[in-house]
């Protein structure tokens, strides 16, 4: 028997951005960890209720040589949340998750002052500038131009702004986009708007046949689209909680 | 220098080992010099195709392992003289494939040869992707149905991600030909018409191959299709296939109909 699904509403999911530290160790360990020690006497809470991504991309370790860091590190309360730049036959169940795409932010600056007066000026600092970053991420909303067809098993990922696409999306390819998404061609595949919490994005296309639509994690497969939309040139926005789509005069 | 084919479409069963023999035959008994070779180590049939499987004994995996040398393991055909085969390997596995050998014997026999076509296995796993690496020219094999249109494209954008010609940020040239069509078919809607799978792909048509009991008879008697009966629909449409290979901008008519649809079709730019 299968479950008979008593909610109809589904289940929200958003991409989210968050500023973290990112820290890069350097081989051999012994001396880097003691640099952080040095750093760490210097300003004994710096890394603390940090969320720390270690980015070991380019380094040449295995499995227990990385377990064996992660351990150093959470001793000298340093939680990682994340690791960049791992192969993923290097991570496991008992290792952070791996993470991908990060992009650059202003860098953070390590206090150099003595113990004494260091701790509170540079927990200060830090947090001004984490602050004065945040507004200009929201401000900037690039986008994305893309002139060839977008293929079947292709992802496109562009959670900063709007997707362009000149062409089609096919079946089975998806176009994931913090924005709206435009489609001058046929929408077959899936395209997923506003992903990061923009509800006022919307998906245009000149040709509705997709697979999925979605604005803000709120969804519609095409059993759920009006049958007479298809095959027309639309767009699709979100009014509170439904997903709305209009044909394009 | 000569040309690097590949024959791929994702999909197995299209009828890329067909065209791999079809065109090749197409294309020496025009008096180019031409080797196709089986990529589709462990489960090959190029060489029942071409009527060769009583004559195979070195294969492409032996040449990569060093047990034996190019020219020991080629088979030239016993009707065209400038047609040649390098059979894949039935006992080993794919993963006797390794990209340095590969690159070795292709660029061996592109020195050797006016044309290389490699016929690609189905899939999209090492084999597949090996077949299309060193490539200069691809041709997509597809059916006019929904899965092998889907599984085509998919291709598409491998063509254009994981060879070297796109990695070292050039165009792969692709072109799409159309098999097993059945113009009644499609007429009455149970297969997809040309006009779809050129939206939904947008790469310039090659050809289109009629669906036709020719093509079974070709291969049962081990002869490319376009040896065994060069007046057939279907050796026709290879014929003129390979043309256009060559750069004849010949139109394509949609067999069945006797309309050309050149200006709508294979003048159509691929977006």
């Amino acid at each position: 028997m299968t479950n008979v699904l008593t909610q109809p509403r589904p289940i929200r999911l958003k991409g989210r951005s968050f500023l973290a530290l990112a820290l890069s160790p350097e081989l051999p360990f012994e001396d880097w960890l003691a640099r952080l020690d040095d750093l760490a006497a210097r300003s004994a809470g710096f890394f603390l209720r940090r969320p720390v991504v270690l980015d070991i991309d380019g380094l040449d370790i295995d499995r227990n040589e990385l377990r064996e860091l992660v351990g150093q590190l959470g001793k000298r309360n340093v939680r990682i949340m994340g690791i960049e730049g791992a192969r993923p036959s290097l991570l496991g169940a008992d290792l952070p998750p791996g993470m991908t795409d990060g992009r650059p932010a202003s860098d953070f600056e390590a206090p150099a002052e003595a113990v004494e007066t260091a701790e509170p000026r540079a927990e200060e600092e830090t947090v001004e500038r984490v602050v004065s970053a945040e507004p200009v991420l929201a401000r900037a909303m690039p986008s994305m131009i893309v002139t060839e067809p977008v293929r079947s098993g292709q992802s496109l990922f562009f959670p900063e702004g709007d997707v362009t696409v000149i062409g089609s999306v096919a079946s089975g390819a998806e176009v994931v986009a913090g924005g709206s998404i435009h489609v001058y061609g046929t929408l077959r595949g899936r395209a997923l708007a506003g992903t990061t919490g923009d509800a006022s994005a919307r998906i245009f296309c000149r040709k509705l046949e997709a697979e999925l639509i979605a604005i803000d994690g709120f969804y519609q497969t095409a059993e759920d689209m009006e049958p007479d939309l298809r095959g027309q040139a639309v767009q699709i926005w979100l009014e509170g909680e439904t997903v709305k789509t209009g044909i394009l005069g | 220098m000569g040309k690097v084919v590949v024959i791929t479409s994702g999909k197995g069963g299209v009828g890329k080992t067909t065209t791999s023999a079809a065109l090749g035959a197409a294309l020496a008994q025009g008096g180019e010099k031409v080797v196709v070779v089986d990529f589709d180590v462990g489960l090959r049939n190029l060489d029942l195709v071409m009527g060769a499987e009583r004559r195979v004994v070195y294969d492409l995996v032996n040449v990569i392992q060093g047990e034996a040398k190019l020219a020991q393991a080629l088979i030239r055909d016993k009707r065209v003289e400038t047609l040649y085969l390098l059979p894949a390997s039935q006992t080993r596995d794919k993963d006797n494939l390794t990209p340095e050998g590969v690159e070795k014997v292709v660029a061996a026999l592109k020195s050797a040869f006016d044309w290389v076509i490699c016929d690609s296995p189905a899939g999209i796993e090492r084999g597949a992707t090996l077949a299309m690496r060193h490539a200069d020219t691809a041709i997509v094999v597809t059916n006019p149905e929904v899965s092998s249109v889907r599984d085509s494209d998919r291709i598409i954008g491998l063509l254009d991600s994981k060879t070297l010609k796109a990695e070292n940020g050039e165009r792969m040239e692709k072109h799409l030909l159309l098999t097993r069509y059945d113009p009644a078919r499609a007429e009455r809607g149970d297969m997809l018409k040309v006009d779809d799978v050129l939206e939904i792909l947008s790469i310039p048509l090659l050809g289109i191959i009629p669906e036709s009991m020719d093509v079974l008879k070709a291969s049962n008697v081990g002869a490319p299709v376009t040896l065994a009966d060069g007046g057939s629909a279907p050796a026709r449409a290879y014929f003129d296939a390979a043309r256009r290979l060559k750069g004849e901008a010949l139109p394509v008519t949609v067999p069945g109909e006797k309309r050309s649809f050149f200006g709508k079709i294979f003048g159509r730019k691929a977006a």
